[in-house]
């Protein structure tokens, strides 16, 4: 069964349509600013936010700003625009929700909206309310790899016969919650993050929200289809990527062969690259591992910076997007190659015949993910 | 399509109100007096756990290492062994607790656990399971999503077997059904066989 | 200065929740990670905010632990050269 990546749509600081966003990455502007924060010595640190006012005027069209939490906001507009564009049955489509963390700030200090809200189950309600979805939503919350597990199980579900379209949503914001964290880790970087580069020192955070309609209906033209997909967890630590790559390593050769593909057979590689010494280094022995190193890899960090449960969603599309339209996009701010294995890191935008394409993610609790796309032409 | 005529729940437990149900039977009942960080540290002692590193976790990954030593003694599973848990909380307490620090010195060691699929690392290191792992978040118990969910992936040959359930905690209120489904048992993996566990209280 | 020893014995007992340690348990030349006290990179990352909290020590840089965290006699020495409190 094909399991096709339909309609898509990210919203972040680099815009608020998916052909904006690719806008921006072709132009090699980045969404990472200096923000201030009198939590960090220099009195500030980089970061993609988004504007508050802006999504604000982009949300009424479809609603009452005042009356919805900023990440509410994003994902509803996300949510909306998907349905725009299909004529879909809301009694029989699932709607399956990906973040970290949510409007988790509103624990502490919850202003203009209950403490509840907070609350995943209560994302998920709104989102599910406001357009009046009847399927129960599924709501993934798996670390740094949700966004692109939540893709992974639409799937699984679409094959196994549960539903025929999946609405697939993803968002987290940049919190003072999680960079509070991410400082206590020592892994925020003092610079905007510079992935697989020697001197990379640390992530950038980002906050994004994205929408992705998954589907078995056929579609006519150029099709991208999830071909394979495959999650295996490192069994090593909870917070360190393993030595060995051990757990992508194992995902990658689990996503292959389940598309009946060999390495050398990928296009394309989208990369999780976080800019962490640790975890690019891990991604570098398990794509060596896998005979990947000749393939040409992007890091969609130095863009974005990490976008927690939107990152692997954001970065699904945008590899479907670089299928379709035969583009490498640059790994941005990428300068010398900072790990101990070679990689193929695309450092200029380029034109160039791509058929399938890997997408990988790894993130705490030791998992990891790997996701095959390929393109297919149905006349 | 029924087809998960072929797998069964090999083993059962439950942790609710300071006792631990190894599938119905009473495995250990403590006084329903003691406070839940008790409750923990005297269940490690009396399971003779043996795993100095539960002391480093949070309260989700304590009852989930519990639960899943206590689930998977004396069985037989591979590392292919998939997780999938659930819960309506997500990582509630320990985020509080991170939210706290904040005013102050935030603990690395706390903010680990803010991601409520940490303790699926945490079971996946103790009995090395490198395997499928999935952290769903429902407002209540589903056995629909979890039979479903787990069912995928055990036909579709992604894990040998799976270890499925609830690992619900807020403000030190616990509850816990966790499940071995693989091709051994007698009860049929199925969602009213799944309920009844869950309903299933000692009297 | 062995009572700072001791102090930070117990301190790390706690902060660390070692649980199953005691202070005797702890000799002042083992060494604190691999096959010493086993302790792992949060546990190198709880060490800088107890030098904080209770030395008003700051670490910028992860990397300076690897040179203090080496043993309780390393880690002594740095603090009685670099406290603040």
């Amino acid at each position: 069964m094909n399991i096709l990546l339909q309609e898509d749509i990210i919203i972040s600081p680099l815009g608020f349509s998916t052909s904006e966003n690719l806008k921006a990455i072709k132009a090699g502007n980045s969404g990472l600013q200096f923000h201030e924060n009198s939590r960090f010595p220099n009195g500030g640190f980089y970061a993609g936010i988004l504007d508050a006012s802006l999504l604000a005027d982009n949300f009424s069209v479809i609603g009452d700003s005042t009356k919805f939490t900023k990440l509410e906001q994003m994902m509803l507009l996300a949510t909306q625009s998907v349905l725009n564009n299909n004529e879909l049955d809301l009694s029989e489509t699932a709607l399956i929700i990906s973040s970290t963390k949510g409007n988790i700030d509103l624990l502490g200090n919850s202003k203009n909206f209950s403490k509840d809200r907070a609350s995943l189950n209560s994302l998920a309600r709104v989102i599910q309310e406001f357009f009046g979805f009847k399927l129960k939503p599924i709501i993934v919350s798996n670390a740094c790899i949700s966004g692109g597990l939540a893709v992974a199980i639409a799937k699984r579900f679409i094959q196994a016969g549960k539903f025929n379209n999946a609405i697939v949503v993803a968002g987290d914001l940049v919190s003072d919650f999680v960079t509070s964290g991410f400082q206590s880790f020592q892994a925020l970087s003092a610079t905007p993050c510079k992935p697989f580069s020697k001197n990379r020192d640390g992530i950038s955070l980002g906050e994004a929200a994205a929408a992705i309609l998954v589907s078995n209906n056929k579609r006519e033209g150029t099709n991208i289809s999830l071909f394979g997909d495959a999650s295996t967890n490192d069994a090593n630590h909870i917070s360190a990527p393993s030595r060995t790559g051990e757990g992508l390593y194992k995902s990658i050769q689990q996503a292959l062969k389940e598309s009946k593909l060999s390495a050398s057979e990928i296009d394309y590689l989208s990369a999780h690259g976080t800019a962490t010494i640790f975890n690019d280094e891990m991604e570098a022995v398990a794509f060596n591992r896998a005979a990947l190193f000749h393939v040409p890899v992007n890091s969609f960090k130095g863009f974005y910076g990490h976008t927690l449960g939107a990152s692997a969603l954001i970065e699904t599309i945008l590899t479907k997007h670089s299928l379709i339209n035969n583009e490498l996009y640059p790994s941005l701010n990428f300068e010398e190659l900072g790990v101990s294995k070679p990689l193929n890191i695309v450092q200029k935008f380029e034109k160039k015949e791509l058929k399938t394409a890997l997408k990988t993610a790894s993130g705490f609790g030791g998992c990891n993910l790997a996701m095959i796309l390929k393109k297919s032409f149905n006349g | 399509m029924d087809r998960a005529k072929n797998h069964f729940i090999t083993n059962s437990i439950r942790i609710k109100n300071e006792e631990i149900f190894l599938k119905k039977d009473t495995i250990l009942s403590l006084d329903s007096k003691i406070d839940f960080s008790q409750f923990l540290k005297d269940s490690y002692k009396k399971l003779a756990l043996n795993y100095p590193k539960y002391h480093k976790m949070d309260s989700l990954c304590k009852l989930g290492i519990l639960g899943s030593t206590v689930l998977l003694r004396g069985q037989d599973f591979k590392a292919n062994t998939a997780l999938v848990l659930s819960n309506a909380s997500s990582s509630h307490d320990v985020d509080i607790k991170h939210m706290q620090s904040m005013e102050s010195i935030v603990s690395p060691a706390v903010f680990v656990y803010t991601l409520p699929n940490i303790v699926l690392g945490e079971i996946s290191i103790k009995y090395k399971l490198q395997s499928e792992n999935v952290f769903f978040i429902e407002d209540k118990f589903n056995a629909d999503l979890l039979v479903d969910y787990s069912e995928t992936i055990l036909n579709s040959g992604k894990a040998l077997s799976v270890v499925c359930g609830w690992i619900e905690l807020k403000n030190d209120q616990y509850d816990v059904l966790l499940c071995l489904v693989s091709n051994n048992g007698e009860i049929p993996f199925t969602k009213e066989n799944l309920e009844e566990l869950y309903r299933f209280e000692n009297e | 200065m062995s009572d700072l020893r001791t102090e930070l014995k117990q301190s790390i007992i706690e902060q660390l929740n070692l649980e199953e340690l005691t202070i005797e348990d702890i000799d002042n030349d083992d060494s604190l990670f691999g096959d010493g006290l086993g302790l792992d990179s949060i546990d190198a990352l709880e060490l800088i905010v107890l030098l904080e909290k209770d030395y008003g020590i700051k670490l910028t840089d992860p990397n300076q632990g690897k040179e203090i965290f080496i043993s309780i006699n390393k880690m002594a020495e740095y603090i009685e050269s670099h406290r603040t409190k």
